[in-house]
């Protein structure tokens, strides 16, 4: 029996183990990949040409950066729109909604999360491009606006559900402190509970801003998809091609190991360093922030 | 979204392989015909070999695509029964395949027109291709300049990789000029579906789009189009189409080694009947007759 349970538990441990590192090892497969797929690029196509503004892949006008620049713009604007927005239902949910309401809202909140992206992008080409193209009087409502308000609305969800838990998990006794120091609630919010909750909700950010630069369909179908570079969120009003878009658009036709291949490749790498980049800021933040409070409370 | 569609047949079709062999494993004789070439047809053919086999169970037909070029080709190697070709035979490849021993054999088995389309509140109801082809490459940027109302021209386009927009870009844009290397503007929209297109045209009075024939829904107007300044503008219909007058279309082609024999003829007459030639229609293209 006691045999039985060390070699059961035996299994388990290295069950778990594996799984922890599967994560390490399929992260770093998917990179080599992407480098040995991408990479190639680099020599069939000039620096000068790669980093240039046109975007033709079938006369080899292979210039990325409208793509890149694309994709910055939009996601940008989600996050305008996702972050105080997201951030204000997390408050309202933890701090001021009464229990039985916020039990109602939450689950409705996260039900928005499963909405399916192409539902969204029905959606926008259907409803919203239209309307913003009536009431801001702009030539065609298929436009990087479009595409940040409905990745706005796609990460609010994932920034609410997260950051909410952190708020949540602020101990009552900071509140407590804080309202009988006398500071009103919303300076108790602003300057205590906020702050204390201040890693989970940059977490939550975090995962929305990934969520938005990753997402494709509901780009694909109202961002108009013209590789325009864009200088400035005032091009928030003008159509853009993101770099998701752009893969998911033109993998499906392109031959095998061709240089419109291994540049659809090279575009995978720069998404997949972008979201890297963004990951290690936050969690380099988190625990920053992490060491700090550790020292004040001890 | 091509490829899909292919996939999709492709799949469609292996079932109804399997599913045959599984009911004819008495080995009933089986004639296979080699059907390869234009990606552009490459749907129909495919679409056309599925309801084929389901009324022939005897008959296996293989299609694949690879373009015009590849399926002529196969025919000269004398590896394919017929070769798909969206554009004619050149005079090089009939040589070539006279070498061989071939003697190529045209079969015209459907047409390919695109229409241009526009908002029905836009005025514009006329174009010459020159006129078309300014506005693609960002030459016009109003619909004052055409003739239509003061607003911004909004281009659309399908995708790079639909075989519709490469043909737009050589027949319309290039104007049929080999050399030319002009090119959409940037600010065209590419939109991945026919779909795409025609909703954003039916709900934007400034733009303008271009689409297979027979996608083209009631509701949106198509533009008359002169080949040249001073030429009749056509309107596209499968009378146009056919009688050559339409510029932007196309005849579509198989060819075969010689005169047709056997359940190659058949099959070949089987195209041009009623029945199949419905299904050019729901593929978008122009029937023949």
């Amino acid at each position: 029996m006691q045999k039985d349970l060390n070699w059961r538990e035996f299994l388990i441990t290295r069950l778990i183990k594996f799984s922890g590192y599967s994560a390490i090892i399929f992260v770093s497969m998917i990179f080599f990949f992407l480098l040995k797929e991408g990479l190639p690029a680099l020599s069939e196509v000039p620096l000068g040409d790669l980093f240039s503004t046109r975007w033709y892949p079938i006369e080899s006008y292979y210039g990325i950066l409208p793509l890149i620049s694309g994709s910055i713009l939009v996601t940008v604007g989600a996050g305008i729109i996702a972050v105080p927005f997201g951030i204000g239902v997390a408050i309202y949910l933890a701090e001021i909604a009464p229990r039985w309401l916020r039990n109602m809202l939450k689950p409705l909140v996260e039900l928005l999360g499963g909405l399916p992206s192409v539902v969204l992008g029905f959606l926008g080409i259907l409803i919203l491009s239209p309307t913003l193209r009536v009431t801001l009087d702009l030539p065609t409502g298929l436009t990087a606006l479009s595409g940040a308000l409905l990745l706005g609305g796609i990460a609010i969800p994932t920034v609410v559900s997260i950051s909410e838990d952190a708020l949540d998990a602020v101990p009552k006794s900071y509140r407590d402190a804080a309202l009988a120091l006398g500071a009103t609630r919303w300076q108790t919010i602003w300057r205590v509970t906020l702050p204390a909750a201040r890693s989970g909700v940059l977490t939550a950010v975090m995962l929305g801003v990934g969520r938005s630069i990753g997402e494709t369909m509901t780009v694909m179908m109202v961002t108009g998809n013209a590789p325009i570079l864009a200088k400035g969120l005032g091009d928030l009003f003008s159509p853009v091609r993101t770099m998701t878009a752009t893969i998911a658009a033109e993998m499906g036709e392109v031959a095998n190991a061709s240089t419109h291949y291994h540049v659809l490749f090279f575009i995978g790498l720069v998404l997949f360093l972008i979201s890297l980049a963004v990951n290690m800021t936050a969690s380099a933040i988190v625990f920053r922030q992490k060491k700090r409070a550790e020292r004040v409370l001890s | 979204m091509k490829r899909i569609l292919v996939l999709t047949f492709s799949l469609v079709f292996l079932v109804s392989c399997s599913s045959g062999e599984a009911g004819a494993t008495d080995s009933a004789p089986q004639t296979y015909i080699e059907n390869k070439g234009s990606d552009t047809i490459v749907n129909l053919a495919l679409a056309w070999a599925e309801e084929y086999q389901l009324e022939n169970a005897d008959i296996r037909l293989s299609v694949t695509g690879g373009g015009s070029g590849t399926g002529i080709a196969a025919l000269v190697n004398g590896t394919v029964d017929i070769a798909n070709a969206s554009r004619q035979i050149k005079q090089k490849e009939i040589d070539l395949a006279n070498e061989q021993g071939i003697e190529p054999m045209e079969h015209i088995i459907a047409g390919d027109a695109i229409a241009v389309i526009v908002n029905p509140t836009n005025p514009v109801r006329e174009l010459t291709l020159q006129q078309i082809s300014d506005i693609y490459s960002g030459v016009y940027t109003n619909w004052l300049e055409v003739g239509g109302d003061d607003r911004p021209i909004v281009r659309l386009s399908r995708e790079t990789n639909s075989g519709t927009h490469v043909y737009f870009l050589e027949t319309v844009v290039r104007l049929g000029d080999k050399e030319s290397k002009t090119l959409f503007s940037t600010n065209t929209l590419l939109l991945p579906s026919s779909e795409g297109i025609i909703s954003e045209v039916r709900q934007n009075p400034n733009a303008i789009g271009y689409d297979g024939l027979g996608y083209v829904p009631e509701d949106l107007h198509m533009i008359a189009i002169a080949p040249e300044v001073g030429d009749e503008y056509v309107l596209p219909s499968v009378d146009s189409v056919n009688n050559g007058t339409y510029a932007i279309a196309r005849d579509l082609y198989m060819y075969t080694n010689g005169e047709p024999t056997g359940e190659v003829a058949i099959y070949l007459e089987w195209i041009l009947s009623a029945e199949a030639q419905e299904i050019v229609k729901e593929l978008g293209f122009v029937p023949i007759n």
